[in-house]
């Protein structure tokens, strides 16, 4: 920094035209490295673990690798949308448990008291139900920020402990051993969610793919995607252009809920089992990956390519250092440090964006009329 | 320069704010026991100056001296600590605290063991508010108390400080004739014991009166100094103008249709305190092709007024009609879609998205017109965007560029082509030409012409009295919600112009004392 400041400071003299186009190259080029930095972290990860370990550069390994960053992913995906709202979803973990319990107890069956009969809906059902449940959490999120203006931070926080809460109660505490259904039933297929392997990638790796094609899409193509961004980056102008930011605001948390609802039945089908615990602080690891990816909390900026950069860097971080055989305590001081260090990376960002206008503006006045 | 009189200086001074110069190497320099008055247009530099003396902005380039000695303040309490105080255009007090502790607010007095002596800070209190002829409790909420006291109240802390150097960005623009009577009773005394002044105001006259020295600033550079005694305003408005004033403002000839816009009674309530009126039974009717200007200060209903005709805030009670139809009034959406758009008066807070380009921003609000099926067409929308471009006549390196790299005037011409965009019928302009360089002032002037001449009917609001006298047809005079004149253009001067504005003022000042 010190050395910015004093190519600009001195007075202008004969020297200094020259010089400050130097320095707007240079405050350019540092910016285009800091732009690509998430890009750059998952390769010198992939580098030194592939140096470290020979099984870590495998096919398989790569595969079961993305396998569990697919989980984060599709929670980050929806968590993305949150942020560049310039909100927060700590729900999402507790989603997950409760969509794996609602699935157990569908598919267990689901005892219809007052006409005496226990109803076994098929698979797609499940789904359906599951997810509509999650957009249902994110829906109570939305009307509590827009309508009660609760800050999303408390809103979301409260139903972290209520959708947690109803998971336990429907379980009774207790987990659900047997997803697989019953064929005289007609509800199995269930474990093919988590077990599935079509063109030979697990189902979750293209429920990611598919899910990540949607949100670009809604983001760089459709009018809610430029609504989002405008009412994350300022939400009175937004308002007053007339984007509709009471809907926005609560679709982004619905879509959170749902993307949160998949997460949970891809864990409980992986498992074929589902217990009320699944899915705990996995709200943090997908704020991590949106952050590491280059958005902003204030809102307005953040894109679905960085948000699976964050997400594959850490998954495969997390992995990386379990097959290198480090100390779970050390991993998590790790990725902790890893997440800071992506914030300051932000910053110095964001200081040299600020700082290369600053400098082209001085240059461009000093140009003869 | 004789830099041994000045006891603070800017030397050479270069702000720049992302793409847009505030500042081109200012000398400005002001001496103990004067009051300099310094002049310029919206957007000429004087607050960003200002906030550099007072240690709240760093310069770009160049130093600050003060008793001639280099020196850098390295914030606003640096500054306080060295004897500079600064009163701000906007008020920077917190309302949810007591007068008393807004005064005091990080330099409260002790009182032992980590406690505030409340009595000694009471008393204090009190006596500079009778200085000021101001009768407040101590205690009350700085948040209940109205403009004009709440402007007091600044004025108070700044003194209570016992600075070397006082710098009084627009102390007045909610204060009452009486009151700036008081407060210029006490900048006489304060001059006297040796404080220097630096005054800012638009009431040219006013500045004037209260000024040794004068000081012009015009796009950002020091223009023209002179001793007070040997200038009149209309010298000043040359110098912050640079050009023939006419010049500023096209010619026309409105050519009128029918009436378009049409306001019965009405009243809206003020959105920050709802138990009190902002627009108190107004009527109003505005046809095709006419611009319709609002003379009003700080605080008088203007921008209340655009926001409940824009469908922000709700009216009490009232009509608004659309060419005799009333207006379907479910929020901001509905009366654009039925061509009514407000052109906010704070760009930066309500007018544009800083994280988007030039392009997004202009889009944003027509965008439903761009739309293919699902999904937002880039062709017509960059089509039109870079039409709008041009007929607005932005300057930018093209519409992917980011808003932070254009000055003022651009970024306030793409929030008009943003309105425009949407195809209006009314436009709606909230002090269209604030922070505005003088090109893109007489710019933005041509454009609602334009629009005007295309048959939109165009109100907007204006707290410079030249503009007030120049650019509408027909110009409303507003105080306290109420319509207190209202004139053709060329009917008065602008003596008459402000005695109506400072009569009102002090008419429903003395009825709010009731």
């Amino acid at each position: 920094m010190t050395s910015t400041r004093t190519t600009v400071a001195p007075p202008p003299g004969p020297a200094t035209p020259g010089k400050a186009a130097a320095e707007v190259r240079r405050l350019s080029l540092l910016n285009g490295v800091f732009e690509l930095r998430a890009f750059i972290a998952l390769a010198v990860l992939i580098i030194v673990f592939g140096l470290l370990s020979d099984s870590f550069l495998t096919v398989p390994n790569l595969i079961t690798m993305t396998k569990h960053v697919a989980i984060n992913g599709v929670i980050a995906l929806g968590m993305l949308l949150v942020i560049l709202k310039g909100g927060i979803d700590l729900s999402v973990g507790s989603i997950i448990g409760l969509s794996g319990v609602v699935a157990g107890e569908l598919l267990q069956g689901l005892n219809l008291g007052f006409v005496d009969l226990i109803a076994y809906p098929p698979v797609w059902a499940v789904i359906v139900l599951c997810v509509a449940v999650g957009m249902l959490v994110g829906l109570v999120n939305g009307i509590l920020v827009t309508r009660f203006k609760v800050a999303p931070f408390i809103a979301t926080l409260g139903m972290l402990y209520v959708a947690r809460g109803i998971a336990l109660l429907i379980s009774n505490g207790s987990t659900y051993p047997n997803l697989g259904g019953n064929p005289a039933l007609g509800n199995t297929g269930f474990g093919l969610l988590g077990s599935g392997r079509p063109l030979g990638l697990p189902t979750s790796i293209w429920i990611m793919i598919v899910l990540a094609i949607a949100v670009m899409l809604l983001l760089s193509k459709s009018p809610f995607g430029r609504w989002l961004y405008a009412t994350g980056g300022n939400e009175r102008a937004a308002e007053l252009s007339g984007v509709p930011i009471r809907r926005v605001k609560t679709a982004v948390y619905v879509i959170s809920g749902a993307c949160a609802a998949i997460a949970g039945l891809i864990i409980a089908s992986e498992l074929t089992s589902a217990t009320p615990q699944a899915g705990e602080t996995y709200e943090l690891n997908a704020i991590a990956a949106v952050v590491i990816g280059g958005a902003a909390l204030s809102g307005g900026r953040g894109t679905v390519r960085g948000t699976l950069v964050g997400a594959f860097v850490i998954g495969f971080l997390a992995d990386g250092l379990v097959i290198l055989g480090v100390s779970t305590f050390w991993q998590i001081l790790i990725k902790g440090a890893v997440i800071i260090l992506a914030v300051v990376l932000d910053q110095g960002q964001q200081r040299f964006q600020r700082r290369g206008a600053a400098v082209s503006a001085v240059v461009a006045s000093k140009q003869p009329d | 320069m004789k830099a041994s009189t000045h006891v603070l200086r800017a030397c050479d001074v270069t702000k720049v704010y992302g793409g847009t110069h505030a500042l081109r190497g200012v000398d400005f320099g002001v001496a103990p026991g004067r009051v300099t008055a310094l002049f310029g247009e919206n957007g000429a530099g004087k607050s960003t100056l200002m906030k550099i003396l007072a240690g709240i902005e760093h310069p770009t380039t160049g130093h600050v001296e003060l008793d001639g000695a280099p020196t850098e303040l390295l914030s606003p309490r640096d500054a306080a600590d060295q004897g500079i105080s600064i009163i701000h255009q906007e008020l920077s007090l917190c309302p949810n605290l007591s007068i008393q502790d807004n005064l005091f607010l990080a330099r409260e007095i002790s009182g032992g063991f980590g406690s505030i002596d409340r009595s000694a800070q009471r008393a204090t209190t009190t006596a500079i508010l009778r200085r000021l002829e101001e009768n407040l409790d101590p205690d009350l909420l700085v948040g209940d108390l109205r403009l004009g006291q709440q402007q007091v109240v600044e004025i108070a802390r700044a003194l209570l400080q016992e600075a070397r150097v006082l710098i009084m960005d627009e102390p007045t623009s909610a204060l009452t004739a009486p009151e700036v009577e008081v407060l210029f009773r006490v900048i006489r005394e304060l001059t006297a014991s040796g404080v220097a002044v630096v005054y800012i105001s638009h009431h040219l006259d006013e500045a004037l009166e209260i000024a040794d020295d004068v000081v012009v600033l015009r796009d950002g550079q020091l223009v023209a100094t002179s001793n007070a005694a040997g200038v009149n305003i209309r010298w000043i408005v040359e110098q912050m103008v640079g050009r023939d004033q006419d010049s500023l403002f096209p010619d026309r000839v409105p050519v009128v249709g029918d009436e378009l816009l049409t306001l019965r009674g009405l009243v809206v309530a003020d959105p920050a305190n709802p138990d009190r009126l902002a627009i108190d039974d107004l009527s109003l009717t505005v046809r095709e092709g006419e611009i319709v200007g609002i003379y009003g200060l700080m605080g008088s209903g203007r921008t209340e007024l655009l926001e409940a005709l824009a469908g922000r805030i709700p009216p009490v009670s009232g009509e608004i009609l659309l060419s005799g139809v009333p207006l379907e009034d479910s929020g901001i959406r509905d009366h654009i879609d039925q061509g009514v758009i407000l052109v906010p008066g704070d760009r930066q807070r309500d007018g544009l998205v800083q994280t988007m380009s030039v392009g997004e921003n202009l889009s944003l609000a027509g965008l439903g017109t761009f739309v293919r099926r699902l999904f937002v067409s880039r062709e017509r929308e960059r089509s039109a965007v870079e039409r709008m471009i041009s007929d607005v006549t932005v300057k930018t390196s093209g519409a992917g560029a980011s808003i932070g790299s254009l000055s003022g005037g651009n970024q306030q011409k793409v929030v008009i082509g943003k309105a425009l965009l949407t195809d209006p019928r009314v436009l709606l302009l909230d002090e269209p030409s604030r922070g505005v360089d003088v090109g893109a002032k007489a710019d933005i002037f041509e454009l609602m012409a334009a629009q005007a001449r295309r048959g939109l009917a165009v109100v907007f609001t204006t707290s410079d009295a030249e503009e007030a006298l120049h650019i509408p047809d027909r110009l409303l005079v507003l105080a306290r919600g109420v319509v207190v004149g209202e004139f053709r253009r060329g009917e008065i001067t602008r003596e008459e112009l402000m005695s109506v504005s400072d009569g009102a003022a002090i008419d429903t000042a003395g009825g709010d004392a009731r």
